[in-house]
């Protein structure tokens, strides 16, 4: 039994449970929810740092030996993202302090975004594939109560849209785990890698492999399941679609990651070159769809399309190096894109509105935070020194032996117009001169919770630029891990 | 026994499908709720239906030497019938929330936010 494996789901869930037994408290919630979410990034950190001296870390529950029982389990890119959401959910909880009004937080904010965090963490820890349709359930459940909350016009429309495709993926998913179980007889991920690679009908097995596909595709947000996310994303309060910028789809492109190096790798020549064809599809698309916008948080939701393309492009070269730049991808984007959510809504609280046209002089009015937006932006864009540019790097430098260069090309071409649509909004909200007579307001005293956040992610952006090296090494080292997908079955179901 | 239901299954995912690109919201419901239901008979079904006993070992009783039935699926269809159910009754008081504030059945109305 290892604790670091239980605390990342167990925390979330006593915070939720607590902050809903204090309801009519509401500064009480928000400080036992600060508090939560500061254990939870604790616990996430000492999961990575157990599984980087200790190796793949594995906890069976109520002791029923795998594939019988449950199984948690988390190597390094698990742990890895583990620590991702442990980051998000401190800062998003900073950010929610003063920016999350009273009535939402009367009509319980703060357990469904602990709920919420608890999906998260137990989809990244599980070595079941049921389970993980559980907590992926737990984490959608919270995420569809979390979006309509507040009940305005918008966020109506939003969820409709988001719950219908969001249900549509999850009976998918649940579908092809049905044949898939009819197939192999086990659910296990390690159990099925093992008894998939000597399966007598490969075909088979590449149709339900396609039917994942498609199922962890539509909650990734890549082409073309993507048209629910830049429907749904702007509409909720800022501290919600940060959240869910971060972390949401990135749980999709985890799960695709990991059923794609662990157990459909029987006919990698047609299902990663698929993927590879769908990722510079989706970079493509994405930035095209954000060039076209002109409302600060709808041409963030477009990137964060694009931006998902890069990180399935490194699982569909499919090289340990390729995979490690996906992991340092993945690492870079939820801290930069929660960034800039968290950004745009300081925008929008001294101008009240996210319309670029209507926006602007905030150069003027607040140098600091200009320069806030521009790490983040410059960083998306993949700028050196900053972590974007590592990131890219990574990518590039896994397809050139491959001879990839199609997709070397589109993704260069995608950063340079992801750079065209962040000086898109540097231009309209920061530079260009405001004629309007309305006085940027600003309430010192709240904005002191919406800066801390903004500020600590801005440093990690610029920590993972300037220390590239060993985060790269450890990206690398997980993507060895999933490259090599027998140690992870050895640590599951022991044996030789 | 597996045609007939392999047919349920497949009538079912045609009427869920067919539902869900109609234009108004309620029909959309009912689309989601009949395409879980045709997830948990496809597992139902792809899992192997065995005319067989329960998978019951008695106190101290030796193990089932007989065929007996996988009890799995069932575990996971009952799992799944569980969320969908609690899936279903969110989205039923979304879809009454959103039709008080939007006025309209009409999925094509829902553009207030698109630009």
């Amino acid at each position: 039994m290892n604790l670091w494996l239980i605390l990342p789901i167990v925390i979330p869930l006593l915070t939720a449970v607590i902050t809903t037994l204090m309801y009519p408290t509401l500064r009480a919630q928000r400080w036992v929810s600060l508090g939560g979410a500061t254990a939870l990034l604790v616990a996430a950190l000492g999961l990575l740092n157990d599984v980087w001296h200790n190796g793949i870390q594995v906890t069976q529950m109520g002791n029923w030996r795998a594939p019988y029982g449950i199984t948690l389990v988390a190597d390094l890119f698990s742990a890895l993202m583990v620590t991702l959401a442990g980051i998000i959910g401190f800062a998003v909880a900073v950010y929610s302090l003063t920016s999350i009004d009273a009535a939402r937080v009367r009509f319980g904010y703060y357990p469904l975004y602990h709920f919420l965090l608890m999906g998260v963490c137990g989809a990244f820890i599980t070595g079941d594939l049921f389970n993980l349709y559980v907590w992926f359930e737990v984490m959608l459940m919270a995420s569809f109560v979390l979006l309509a909350l507040g009940g305005e016009r918008g966020q109506l429309e939003g969820a409709i849209k988001y719950v219908t495709l969001n249900l549509m993926s999850s009976a998918l998913f649940l579908a092809a785990m049905g044949i898939l179980y009819g197939l192999v007889g086990t659910l296990n991920m390690a159990d099925l890698a093992r008894k998939l690679s000597a399966t007598a009908q490969p075909g088979l097995v590449v149709a339900v492999a396609l039917l994942f596909l498609a199922a962890f595709g539509i909650k990734a947000a890549i082409f073309p399941l993507f048209f629910w996310l830049p429907a749904s994303y702007h509409t909720p309060p800022v501290a919600v679609s940060a959240v869910f910028a971060g972390l949401l789809t990135k749980v999709g492109v985890y799960a695709l990651i990991r059923v794609f190096t662990l157990i459909f790798i029987q006919d990698v020549a047609f299902t990663h070159t698929l993927i590879l064809g769908l990722a510079g599809l989706t970079m493509i698309t994405g930035v095209l769809g954000a060039v076209a916008q002109n409302e600060f948080r709808r041409v963030l939701s477009f990137h964060i399309v694009s931006q998902i393309g890069y990180m399935i492009m490194g699982l569909g070269l499919f090289t340990p190096l390729g995979l490690a730049a996906a992991v340092f991808y993945i690492a870079h984007h939820i801290i930069v894109k929660t960034n800039l959510f968290l950004i745009s809504g300081v925008v929008e609280r001294m101008s009240g509105t996210f319309e670029l046209k209507k926006l602007g002089g905030l150069y003027r009015a607040q140098p600091g935070l200009a320069v806030l937006f521009l790490i983040p932006a410059m960083s998306l864009a993949g700028l050196p020194p900053l972590s974007g540019f590592f990131a890219k790097l990574g990518l590039i430098q896994a397809g050139l032996p491959l001879e990839q260069y199609v997709i070397i090309g589109v993704a260069l071409g995608v950063s340079l117009l992801t750079l065209f649509s962040m000086l898109k909004i540097w231009n309209e909200a920061f530079w260009k001169p405001l004629d309007d007579r309305r006085p940027l307001t600003e309430d010192r005293r709240s904005s002191v919770a919406l800066f801390i956040p903004i500020v600590l992610l801005a440093l990690l952006t610029l920590l993972i630029g300037f220390g590239a090296g060993p985060i790269f090494a450890l990206a690398l080292r997980a993507g060895q891990e999933l490259m090599q997908p027998t140690d992870y079955i050895r640590a599951v179901l022991g044996g030789p | 026994m597996e045609i007939v239901l392999a047919f349920v299954v497949g009538g079912l995912y045609a009427a869920a499908i067919y539902l869900l690109l109609r234009r108004s919201l309620i029909k959309l419901l009912i689309g989601l709720v009949l395409l879980s239901h045709a997830a948990n008979l496809l597992i139902f079904t792809a899992a192997g239906l065995t005319r067989a006993q329960p998978p019951i070992v008695g106190d101290k009783a030796a193990p089932l030497a007989t065929v007996v039935a996988d009890p799995l699926p069932q575990a996971l269809i009952l799992t799944a019938i569980v969320i969908s159910f609690g899936v279903t009754a969110f989205a039923l008081v979304l879809a009454y929330r959103a039709h008080k504030i939007v006025g309209v059945d009409d999925l094509d109305r829902l553009t207030s936010t698109d630009t």
